[in-house]
């Protein structure tokens, strides 16, 4: 299979502070990667570098075969998505957030295929037009990951999406990840969750900086 | 214009103002009097240079001499502007572009239309006003737009993440810093003459212009403010917000603290 990420001496600072030390990975097309380790290890970092959210200070990270800099930075966000651990919603209603990935690509909302993928996370059609303070954690982390997948990414970049959710809403989650994988989605994935890491397909630790070897 | 009796001694004697706020701040503990004497020295200062200079523009009457007023009240407010930018790059240069715009569209407009005549005795006490206002919008502007992307950067972040363009990705933060370099300007609007009676007005129906005619004027300022500070507050905000990023369009964590 072929690699759709090259890491390549990957190094990050932050004035003298060291917060990734010389990475190198591969990840192959089509890979569900878990990626472990101690908070402040770097694992969100690196995650934010290939995500294109942030610039690495040495090194660098091939994305189909070509440096992430020699990409346009918004049409490699639509290719490459990051979701964060606690995000926030748009505006005033959870159509204002599904919208707004159509907004990003000039396209006409098509409410079907919203109803379509809200009914995927085990929401009905009423969710998009209730306001986005009357829905529970659970349902916003849901939605927000919508927002990351209406317009399915060649990879999805998850950061301790499961955190702080109940089992039924993890389940949820690890359904339609698991789905979407299944379809052809790279997914790589931070998690602190015991349960994650022991299903894991693939798994990378990270520690200090540097990828550690189990 | 026999009614203005203003003289030396009688500014000296208003001086006791000036020692009610020194007598207020001292009561209170405020430690403002160094700041309210420098204050007034300073602005002794300043208004009589500035008096003395007009006088003589106003007398000699030049084209050249009015436009270089122009430019210098132009760049001291971008100056001025600049400043306020709270560590914004290209602030000055921001503010410059705003004001000059503003003010040339605003004054051009109006010399156009014959409200005002392209001599120094209107050209230059206009520019300054307009130049002024501008100057504040652009300080409310950045104020806002720093505070804000401070308070959102999750969700722009977020927005970028979803492959937004930087504008789209700021763009409830650009209007609402725009709607915060017009929102004294139109607020002052709705209470004129009900609460204020502005300078331009106040200072015409002083030299004994007919109040009538005086409104006429005022109402022009109003226009002229209303467009100017929209004018420099759009200007500024849309060159400002691009700051926060860098060229990879990612958004720069050095600017929101």
């Amino acid at each position: 299979m072929e690699n759709i990420f090259e890491v390549q001496d990957l190094s990050y600072q932050v004035g003298e502070t060291k917060i990734l030390k010389h990475i190198n990975l591969e990840v192959e097309k089509g890979n569900y990667l878990t990626v472990v380790g101690p908070s402040g290890s770097g694992k969100s970092t690196l995650m934010r570098i290939l995500a294109s959210m942030i610039s690495a200070t040495g090194g660098k990270v091939l994305f189909d075969g070509k440096s992430i800099d020699s990409y346009e930075p918004i049409e490699y966000r639509q290719r490459v998505s990051y979701a964060f651990q606690q995000p926030t919603l748009f505006g005033k209603t959870v159509r204002d957030n599904l919208s707004f990935p159509f907004e990003v690509r000039k396209k006409d909302f098509d409410e079907m295929k919203v109803i379509n993928y809200l009914e995927m996370v085990n929401l009905n059609e009423t969710y998009i037009d209730k306001s986005v303070n009357d829905v529970s954690g659970g349902e916003k982390q849901r939605i927000a990951l919508l927002r990351n997948l209406i317009f399915p990414p060649e990879v999805l970049i998850t950061d301790e999406v499961t955190a702080g959710l109940d089992a039924e809403n993890k389940a949820i989650v690890h359904r339609m990840l698991n789905e979407f994988n299944d379809r052809g989605l790279t997914i790589l994935r931070v998690t602190h969750d015991e349960t994650e890491i022991e299903d894991s397909r693939a798994k990378i630790r990270i520690g200090n900086g540097e990828i550690e070897n189990d | 214009m026999t009614n203005l009796t203003v003289s030396n001694s009688t500014l000296a004697l208003g001086f006791v103002l000036v020692l009610v706020a020194l007598v207020i701040g001292y009561i209170e503990k405020l430690h403002i009097d160094k700041d309210i004497i420098i204050g007034v020295i300073r602005a002794i200062i300043q208004l009589s240079i500035v008096g003395y200079i007009l006088k003589f523009v106003i007398k000699a009457n030049d084209n050249w001499l009015t436009l270089a007023c122009f430019i210098i009240i132009v760049i001291n407010a971008s100056w001025n502007a600049g400043k306020r930018g709270n560590g914004i790059p290209k602030a000055f240069q921001s503010s410059l572009l705003a004001i000059f715009v503003g003010t040339t569209i605003t004054l051009t407009t109006l010399v156009l239309t014959g409200s005002i005549k392209f001599v120094p005795e209107q050209i230059v006490p206009v520019t300054g006003m307009i130049a002024s206002n501008i100057m504040v919008a652009i300080g409310l502007c950045y104020r806002n737009m720093k505070q804000t992307f401070t308070d959102r950067h999750q969700q722009v972040l977020e927005k970028l993440a979803l492959g937004a363009d930087i504008k789209l990705a700021s763009l409830d933060i650009l209007r609402d810093s725009i709607k915060s370099g017009m929102q004294p300007t139109i607020d002052s609007i709705k209470t004129l003459g009900l609460v204020s009676l502005p300078g331009m007005m106040s200072g015409l129906i002083f030299a004994g212009v007919d109040p009538v005619k005086a409104i006429k004027y005022q109402i022009m300022v109003t226009f002229m403010l209303l467009a100017s500070t929209s004018i420099g507050s759009i200007i500024s905000c849309y060159l400002g917000y691009k700051q926060f990023f860098n060229d990879r369009k990612q958004l720069k964590n050095d600017l929101i603290s």
